[in-house]
């Protein structure tokens, strides 16, 4: 039988950060140039307390060498931006799965990271930005039109089948995926000299990120992560059904609301970033349901560090498989992420 | 008078579904609710809980339902429906805590309600005789159980009116049987009522204090069963010999 506890315990959490730190060593360590582990985390090291020393004023250098820059200024960051795209991926995904009450719904079958890349390819063709704050343009462009998209979309669904069943949704996902592929190829014939800029989008990739950009995706895991953990009751309500949450005394059109903002915030923040990065949301909450249940007070905190872990190891994928070249990190989580998409239709074809 | 309903009206489109239905509910009256199909029986249990957009009032003890918060409302007003399309594995218990919802909606109420909400699932549980499958999926419970685990949830959530939408459509006569007489029980405790809708006019007469008679999307009668039920209306609204019929088959179990 299935544990049943109320909430993550402080054992699980250790747990988990464990699995997930020790999985972003791996990564930092591995690659065209493997670097030990031991220096590796001495490098790290030696570089947060020179951080420390200059915050507080005295003098400090950072450590220096050929393997120390591979480390801090490429693959670090790199990992990191990984970490906290696929923790956010996954927690959107999870929060959908809840809220529809659909095991198939995700950014990616929805069509809204799609939306998203069309609302970040827009503002790049159209020279969209904020002066001052070089991310802010694609970014507010993409959060937007996430939201919109989700907007549309949950409006079709609900016009169309108020059951919202799992055929309808995810339907509607794949027109309006390919309706917005046909809108962006329209931007992108007004913008032929930055198509190169733009095909980025449609292929996802955090090849060459930086600290700013981590910064970034973790303040928004922060904030729209936080939440959605806030709301893990009301997922779970909506997760058993939207008319028993209303009946339960939900808020439901707020609640609803307030969870389609969070998720948009993520998804859009996670595509201005990295691009189209498909399937993490779908992945990693159903491995983890597995083992957690579906009580959104545990499934949430597991799926953070478990998207997180699972976008690591595909971009260590993405990376190895064919080196020297490099994959985009999209292809390989669309590979997993089509074998997880058939088992879960399959399940939820044989439930009924 | 705990609930009041006054020239409730409900349009899908261009269509009529409730047309000025008015009644009223008291404190230890359990109202069914009969009609033909498409009489907009439904509608109107829909319409109590909030979830249809309606003209017209309804009033709970004076309030209009529609100035209460949700979770304001939810405390007053349960809803058990007929049939709970699930499609993740929750157990029983998580089920039956979410009835407390409403009890304890902010951050800090919800810490405070520990000891409170764990005496109410515990005790709803034992009265619809789920406690022993507590830890199970509901994604493994038989629909009468199923039934069984969200009738504990409404009890758990402790409201003053219970509105069941044909509660035990898809049951068998043992579960039948169970849930009326867990509900005949439930409005026992003083401050209670029950609305019903309800096709089987047999179970309307056993169980029920008061019975409307709606079609049409309209009140047709208002009273106690004998009052409403007669011969001369029931074949009105039905276009048959009701009472020919229940008596030709009562006779067949002699």
């Amino acid at each position: 039988m299935k544990s049943q506890k109320e909430r993550f315990s402080t054992a699980e959490y250790v747990l988990f950060a464990a699995v997930t730190a020790a999985v972003l060593c791996f990564c930092v360590c591995v690659g065209s140039v493997t670097i030990p582990l031991k220096e590796t985390v001495s490098i790290i090291r030696q570089a947060l307390y020179a951080r420390i020393g200059m915050l507080l004023g005295a003098p400090a250098s950072l450590p220096e060498g050929t393997a120390a820059s591979i480390i801090l200024s490429v693959r670090l960051p790199r990992v990191l931006c990984v970490a906290a795209t696929g923790a956010s991926l996954s927690l959107a995904g999870a929060a959908m799965q809840g809220l529809l009450k659909n095991p198939l719904a995700d950014g990616s079958t929805l069509g809204v990271s799609s939306g998203a890349a069309l609302g970040a390819v827009t503002a790049i063709a159209f020279g969209i930005t904020f002066p001052g704050l070089p991310f802010a343009g694609t970014m507010t462009a993409a959060v937007l039109s996430a939201l919109v998209s989700l907007l549309i979309i949950l409006g079709l669904a609900y016009k169309l089948d108020r059951s919202l069943s799992t055929n309808t949704i995810i339907l509607i996902g794949m027109v309006f995926s390919m309706f917005v592929s046909s809108l962006m190829n329209i931007v992108i014939t007004f913008a032929a000299d930055k198509v190169q800029q733009i095909t980025f989008w449609t292929m996802g990739s955090l090849q060459g990120k930086g600290y700013t950009e981590a910064l970034i995706l973790f303040g928004a895991l922060a904030v729209f992560g936080g939440i959605l953990f806030f709301h893990a009751r009301e997922l779970n309500a909506f997760a058993i059904g939207e008319d028993n949450a209303r009946h339960i005394g939900v808020n439901v059109r707020r609640v609803r609301l307030v969870l389609l903002i969070a998720v948009s915030g993520l998804i859009g923040i996670c595509v201005s970033v990295g691009g189209v990065i498909g399937f993490v949301g779908l992945v990693a909450p159903h491995i983890l349901r597995m083992i957690t249940g579906p009580n959104h007070r545990r499934l949430l905190p597991a799926s953070a560090f478990g998207g997180a872990t699972f976008l690591m190891l595909a971009d260590l994928a993405a990376r190895m498989l064919l080196r020297p070249r490099e994959l985009n990190i999209g292809i390989v989580t669309s590979l997993a992420g089509a074998a997880v998409f058939l088992v879960v239709f399959w399940r939820a074809g044989r439930g009924k | 008078m705990m609930l009041e309903v006054k020239d409730l009206s409900v349009c899908y489109g261009s269509k009529k579904i409730l047309d000025g239905l008015s009644f009223s509910v008291k404190e230890g009256q359990w109202l069914m609710i009969a009609g033909p199909n498409g009489a907009g029986k439904s509608t109107a249990i829909n319409a109590i809980a909030g979830g249809v957009s309606y003209t017209g009032k309804i009033l709970f003890e004076g309030e209009d339902i529609r100035r209460k918060k949700p979770a304001q409302l939810a405390r007053c007003i349960g809803v058990l429906t007929q049939s709970h399309p699930v499609s993740y594995s929750f157990s029983v218990e998580e089920v039956v805590a979410l009835g407390r919802y409403s009890h304890s909606t902010g951050f800090l109420s919800r810490r405070m309600e520990g000891k409170e909400r764990a005496d109410a699932v515990d005790a709803a549980l034992n009265l619809t005789g789920m406690a022993e499958r507590r830890r199970q999926s509901i994604l493994t419970l038989s629909g009468g159980e199923l039934q069984r685990t969200f009738l504990a949830q409404v009890f758990a959530q402790d409201p003053r009116l219970l509105l069941l939408d044909e509660p035990t459509n898809h049951l068998d006569l043992i579960y039948q049987k169970q849930v009326f007489g867990l509900i005949r029980d439930w409005l026992k405790t003083p401050g209670r009522a029950v609305i019903s809708v309800i096709h089987d006019l047999s179970l309307a007469r056993a169980y029920g204090t008061e019975i409307l008679l709606m079609d049409h999307g309209t009140a047709l009668a208002y009273g106690t069963a004998g009052e409403v039920l007669t011969p001369a209306r029931l074949q009105e609204v039905y276009q048959m010999d009701v009472y020919g019929w229940m008596r030709e088959m009562l006779s067949q179990w002699n």
